[in-house]
């Protein structure tokens, strides 16, 4: 469990187009409504055209940098599978690793030019404190859409994040048309269960 | 109230706090979202203008009529603007007027990472510079307030991570607006020959003068003595890094950059045993310093180069940190890509496939240089490639007949392509150049400009029309094309670079992120898994929908698989069908 006094790093991380931007909005929204101090930084210049993404975000009582340093991340939350290994560099043996099990090929892939990496998760498992697999498409299916997909994963990530879950609730209230709110609290509690 | 607000949507509330209705851009990561956000308050006028010196130009009428105006614009965009920002400096603003330069250490979205700190200096204006999106707003607020109170232009500079990374911000009180224009003469102030000119360079000098003692008590230049062993003079994000690694140490973060406060720079030398200059990019505090006759450490430790973080700055300071526990892997990267269905692939693919040498230009369109395209073999700046292409032209005289091409967007044409294109005619150019108009300002994400036929704030407006425009210019020869038509477009292009004199196509094709005309989504196409030989034809267009699977034959050929479209991404624009020699795509 990672306690609200210190500072505390999570790093989202996968491709344009997967909500990550959006969860990390949601996340930070959660953290300030919870009394911390919170900053975050993104690089999505260019993620529309199937860029990487990545979203740092930082809380705790007083953050000064919006980016954490190699070594230091708390949490990697791989919105994408072989994502995770981009940013292994950010993480030490106490960090905890959450990663989709969806595969998004890369351009090289795609056109038979190089190989999607495999089996790598026992690996991880061996090397971090946690590391937890979630298909969280089929888990946002059940909740009404496959697009829910980043609040499942947030679910799972608020797990290890000391906020009050009613707090989260009315977070994902407001930050969805009112016809769309009980799916994502839907998706959001099965990314808790995962 | 607090909220959550990035660094531009905090420079935005800021004008507006500070009770500005005026504002004038050309959009350019990471500055774009400043104008967005400052064009939805209520009673603002906000335009994008055509160019950031028109921007400049636009707010600095308004400034002279009274009015508190903000230009907004990328580093690279103060290039653009430059000839006007010098001369301001020079006559003054009568009210306000602030530009704000949105740098990009490590060149997260630009083509040079240069460090507009240099600008303040050379053209003799004060530079404010916040760490976060709460001083962003702030410091909005004291820029206003300086250049009203000193009769000077004032930068405001941000970063990318300034610029993109989101922080608590308290709201304050918006002043109420206070309508202040009115047509007042004074040309002695504001005609700039040079016996006029002459005159007001002596009023810089003094008004510098002023503003280095004003920089000394300036408040935002804030001193924080702690551990007196080590000190840090700092300033914008950096700051927040060093803070991070070194809570410790002692502090001179100064949110002028320019001109600095040298006595209070010596007192906190001073004060400290060893001084360390931190900060991204150029040694711009660091040689003022040193030139004052102070030892500090800079850049023999800290990189020139990119961004920083936390750790590049404790890494510098302690050298002998033990090494990373984990490295990342080398995996397949994820380069931005042209979109499934982008207007931009059938032509590339067709000019990949010329001989012939391809001058770029900034927007979505200068992807095509990767593979497979390989479409576009040069880009510089905002506009080069039509001047570019003449000058090629006319070097290799008859080695250059019909072999150069130069191609430019829409917005960026209208941006700084219609001179170029102006002295292509004037100047007898054999070259061909081609306006990818996609309607809009993909890039950037969708911003509206003199062809789009609608304004920032939402208004119908006159529609330029490029044919018409292309044509008064003096070129003669004008075809429009749709790029989904390889065949038409590959002939037009022949046919083109054969007739003798300059010759402009409009590709004409609306992108297919761009949302307000209704164009109709054809189906997804599918690869018939018989037919398809695994000739890879499809392949070579690089489009996100397609991919290729082994799979041995079924049939004894020897094709090792073959092509599949993925109907979730395909938009059905059907230049893969026209690829594909062997009808497999329907």
């Amino acid at each position: 469990m990672i306690k609200k006094s210190e500072v505390t790093s999570i790093l989202l991380a996968g491709v344009g187009g997967q909500g990550i931007l959006k969860a990390s909005d949601i996340m930070c929204e959660v953290l300030m409504a919870a009394g911390c101090d919170v900053k975050k930084s993104e690089v999505h210049g260019m993620a529309q055209r199937g860029g990487c993404v990545t979203s740092h975000v930082r809380y705790g009582h007083k953050v000064y940098s919006p980016l954490e340093k190699a070594g230091s991340v708390n949490v990697l939350l791989s919105f994408e599978k072989m994502e995770v290994l981009r940013y292994l560099h950010y993480l030490d043996t106490e960090s905890a690793i959450i990663v989709n099990s969806e595969k998004i090929n890369p351009p090289a892939v795609n056109i038979g030019a190089s190989h999607y990496p495999v089996d790598f998760i026992d690996n991880l498992q061996k090397k971090f404190r946690l590391v937890q697999e979630i298909d969280a498409a089929t888990l946002a299916k059940k909740a009404g859409s496959i697009k829910t997909a980043n609040i499942v994963l947030l679910g799972a990530l608020s797990k290890l994040m000391d906020i009050d879950f009613k707090i989260w609730l009315k977070i994902i209230e407001i930050s969805f048309p009112e016809k769309l709110v009980k799916m994502n609290i839907d998706a959001f509690q099965m990314g808790i269960n995962a | 109230m607090k909220v959550l607000m990035s660094g531009n949507e905090a420079i935005a509330r800021g004008a507006y706090e500070a009770g500005v209705r005026f504002a004038a851009a050309y959009p350019g990561t990471p500055s774009t979202e400043i104008l967005e956000e400052f064009s939805k308050y209520e009673g603002v006028y906000a335009e994008w203008s055509p160019n950031e010196k028109v921007a400049v130009e636009v707010a600095i009428g308004a400034a002279l009529a009274g009015e508190k105006a903000m230009a907004v614009m990328k580093h690279v965009g103060v290039n653009v603007a430059a000839d006007p920002i010098f001369t301001v400096s020079y006559t003054g603003t009568n009210s306000a007027l602030v530009i704000v330069s949105a740098d990009d250490p490590s060149l997260h979205s630009s083509q040079n990472e240069q460090d507009n700190r240099n600008y303040a200096k050379f053209a003799k204006i004060p530079m404010l510079e916040p760490a976060d999106a709460h001083e962003a707003k702030e410091y909005v607020k004291i820029a206003f307030a300086l250049s009203k109170k000193f009769d000077t232009p004032v930068f405001l500079r941000s970063t990318t991570r300034v610029s993109h990374s989101k922080a608590i911000v308290k709201l304050g009180k918006p002043a109420v607006y206070q309508d202040k224009t009115a047509i007042a003469f004074n040309a002695e102030k504001y005609v700039m020959v040079p016996a006029l000119a002459r005159l007001r360079r002596i009023e810089v000098e003094k008004r510098l003068e002023k503003l280095r003692q004003y920089a000394e008590t300036f408040r935002e230049n804030k001193m924080e003595i702690n551990d007196r062993r080590v000190g840090v003079i700092t300033a914008g994000m950096p700051y927040n890094y060093a803070k991070e690694v070194f809570p410790d140490y002692s502090y001179l973060k100064l949110g002028m950059v320019y001109p600095l406060p040298e006595k209070l720079i010596r007192n906190f030398a001073k004060k400290v045993k060893k001084l360390y200059v931190v900060e991204e990019l150029d040694p711009y505090l660091e040689e003022q310093i040193k030139a004052m006759g102070i030892k500090v450490t800079g850049k023999e430790i800290f990189p020139y180069t990119n961004e920083f973080d936390p750790g590049i700055i404790e890494n510098a300071i302690k050298k002998h940190l033990k090494g990373r526990r984990f490295s990342a892997q080398t995996i397949p990267s994820r380069p931005p890509n042209l979109c499934p269905g982008c207007p931009h692939r059938g032509l590339f693919y067709v000019l990949g496939r010329q001989k012939v040498f391809v001058t770029g230009d900034i927007g979505c369109y200068t992807l095509s240089y990767m593979k497979p395209l390989s479409g576009l073999h040069s880009c510089i700046c905002m506009g080069a490639s039509v001047g570019m292409a003449h000058g090629m032209s006319k070097a290799l005289k008859e080695k250059g007949k019909g072999k150069i091409v130069g191609v430019i967007g829409d917005s960026t044409f209208v941006h700084s392509g219609i001179t170029p294109l102006l002295n292509m005619a004037y100047n007898k150019s054999e070259a061909l150049i081609i306006i990818c108009d996609n309607s809009t300002t993909a890039m950037t994400g969708m911003q509206e400009h003199p062809g789009t036929g609608y304004t920032l704030q939402g208004q119908r407006t006159k529609q330029l029309d490029l044919k018409l425009l292309v044509s008064s210019l003096g070129i003669d020869n004008i075809k429009v094309i749709d790029p989904y038509n390889l065949k038409d477009t590959k002939e037009a292009i022949r046919e083109e670079l054969s007739k003798a004199g300059p010759s402009v196509i409009i590709s004409q094709r609306g992108c297919v992120l761009f949302k307000r005309k209704n164009y109709s989504t054809e189906k997804p196409l599918k690869i018939d898994a018989e037919k398809c030989t695994g000739c890879k034809a499809c392949l070579g267009l690089g489009c996100p929908a397609i991919s290729w699977q082994n799979a041995a034959a079924s049939d004894g050929s020897k094709r090792k698989g073959n092509s599949l479209i993925d109907e979730g991404l395909c938009t059905g624009c059907g230049i893969c069908a026209q690829v594909c020699k062997f009808e497999a795509i329907l």
